[in-house]
């Protein structure tokens, strides 16, 4: 049996490389058999048959960002939890109470962030209505 | 030879390049299975034409993307745009090899294997996001912001249903948890007196919204986005997402099938009379009767064509071979074993279907809310009265 780290997951990498390799491969492969025909009307990225206005990459919505960040705190308490619940019978009630604890810190946090309406995806239009009717409005 | 075969990697490295080299097969009949049953859903009869009801659709499939025009947007990047969907592939393929197929029957069986698959599945949100952004067009952008918010938002239920998971089985090696549910003599999904099957719902829930699929396919929505991230890709590079979409699939309905449905164990594994009926006559039964059906479609065939009622009844003696083999004491244990991972992977597959074609889409606040404000205190709340139950049971 393999002991060691390495020959453990030697397979795994085996494994990767040979998914990079094939895939990789199957998109080189329609490279070179895939006819090509090129012209500036064809590379124009698609909008419907419209020319494209502006840059794509422009600015967007700040939400994402939040959601980003509050993903990053529960995916932490989430790797902090797998630890815990592979051995929390032998933690005994001690184990369980400092997790309960952890666990009932990171709801605090989950119910600011909640009131404060990170998670409201239409509250941002709600937010933003009275403004647009009152530029129609003038 | 002898040395070959009994060195350490031998099994290892088979079993990965057999996954590989099949599963583009795979994924593509799977892709045949599923618009069959779409079809069957709205009374129609899906692909028809190429081959006897269609078997040969997903090579000829295969062929058009292999042979499509080999499109790169002037403005896009074009390095990442080539590499984002090797890397969608790449973690989903790779995430295989910690699958137990068997219990002997795997690439590897790490200590921290669900870890590793939860790991190649967060990084394989990069891929979308990378291919939205690399191609430098409006629709694949919002396409790609939506979808790695959906991906990260039920990845923290997904965890924290995992959690659930690995609580009752006690390690985070995939063999292990199945090795403990046939100690605990009950499939985790229906441990700690009901409370695990909370968890199991909040797995299923997220697992479909985990492999974009509809009602939660928001990152592909074609009423608004075209296509979502993908709006910009065409030939074999669309089919790289394509394949990684289906890999994705396989691999959670294989975590779920480990964690919750007992892996390779049949049905009642401590129930010692049920052996012969569920290893031996259950799968006779069920490839015995697929090889009838085609039988009779291949008679009703042969009115329209020759080869076609041939290549029907070639299918149909291919799946009674299946069958058959089952009653050989030799592959026995390892085929059994087997055939119920399978088995059970094909039900996820089907449900997966199946909510396909029964739910609308829903909105994207919508998916939010179910994501965060549903599905994740909810996961909380499971994963303290599991422990609290967990922890009483111990004692």
């Amino acid at each position: 049996m393999p002991v060691t780290y390495q020959e453990l997951y030697f397979p795994v990498l085996v494994q990767a490389a040979i998914a990079v390799a094939v895939a990789g491969g199957m998109i080189l492969g329609a490279y070179l058999i895939g006819r090509r025909v090129r012209n500036p009307i064809k590379d124009l990225p698609y909008e419907c048959g419209m020319e494209p206005v502006g840059n794509a990459r422009e600015r967007f919505s700040v939400h994402f960002y939040l959601v980003a960040m509050v993903f990053l705190l529960f995916d932490v308490e989430v790797v902090f939890l797998f630890p815990w619940v592979v051995v929390f019978r032998e933690l005994g009630w001690y184990g369980f109470l400092v997790m309960f604890l952890f666990v009932d810190l990171v709801l605090w946090g989950f119910y600011y962030v909640w009131k404060k309406g990170v998670l409201d995806w239409a509250a941002v239009r709600r937010a933003v209505e009275p403004a647009l009717a009152g530029r129609e409005a003038a | 030879m002898q040395a070959i075969i009994e060195h350490p990697w031998f099994l290892p490295l088979t079993v990965g390049i057999v996954i590989i080299a099949l599963f583009p097969l795979v994924a593509a009949y799977i892709v045949l299975a599923e618009r069959k049953l779409l079809a069957d859903f709205q009374v129609r009869l899906g692909p028809m034409r190429v081959g006897p009801h269609g078997l040969l659709q997903p090579i000829a499939d295969a062929l058009k993307l292999l042979l499509k025009e080999d499109v790169i947007p002037a403005a896009a990047d074009r390095g990442l745009f080539w590499f984002a969907p090797v890397i969608s592939t790449w973690t989903a393929l790779t995430a295989f090899a910690l699958l137990p197929f068997t219990e002997q029957l795997h690439v590897v069986d790490v200590n921290v294997g669900l870890l590793v698959i939860v790991a190649m599945s967060a990084v394989g949100v990069l891929g979308i996001i990378i291919g939205g952004w690399a191609a430098n067009s409006h629709y694949p952008l919002l396409g790609a912001l939506r979808s790695s918010a959906q991906l990260v938002s039920y990845e923290v239920a997904l965890g924290l249903a995992l959690i659930c998971g690995v609580m009752s089985a006690g390690s985070l090696s995939m063999v292990e948890i199945v090795q403990a549910q046939l100690e605990r003599r009950v499939w985790l999904a229906f441990d700690n007196y009901g409370l695990m099957f909370i968890a199991f719902i909040i797995f299923l829930i997220s697992a479909i919204a985990e492999t974009n699929r509809l009602p939660f396919d928001l990152p592909e929505a074609e009423s608004e986005l075209v296509a979502g991230f993908m709006t910009e890709y065409s030939g074999l590079r669309w089919g790289l997402y394509f394949l990684a979409e289906y890999a994705s699939i396989i691999v959670i309905g294989g975590v779920g099938v480990t964690l919750f449905w007992g892996g390779w164990l049949r049905p009642f594994p401590n129930v010692s009379w049920l052996e012969v009926p569920l290893n031996v006559v259950f799968p006779l039964a069920f490839f015995l009767l697929a090889a009838l059906i085609s039988f009779r479609l291949s008679r009703r065939l042969l009115r329209f064509s020759r080869w076609r009622a041939l290549l029907m009844a070639a299918t149909g003696a291919a799946l009674a071979g299946v069958g058959l083999l089952f009653l050989l004491p030799v592959a026995h244990p390892t085929l059994s074993a087997l055939f119920w991972f399978l088995f059970k992977v094909g039900l996820f597959i089907y449900f997966v279907i199946w909510i396909r074609g029964t739910f609308p889409r829903f909105r994207y606040d919508q998916l939010m809310d179910i994501g965060w404000k549903y599905l994740v205190p909810l996961a909380m709340a499971a994963v303290l009265a599991n422990a609290l139950v967990g922890m009483l049971r111990a004692t």
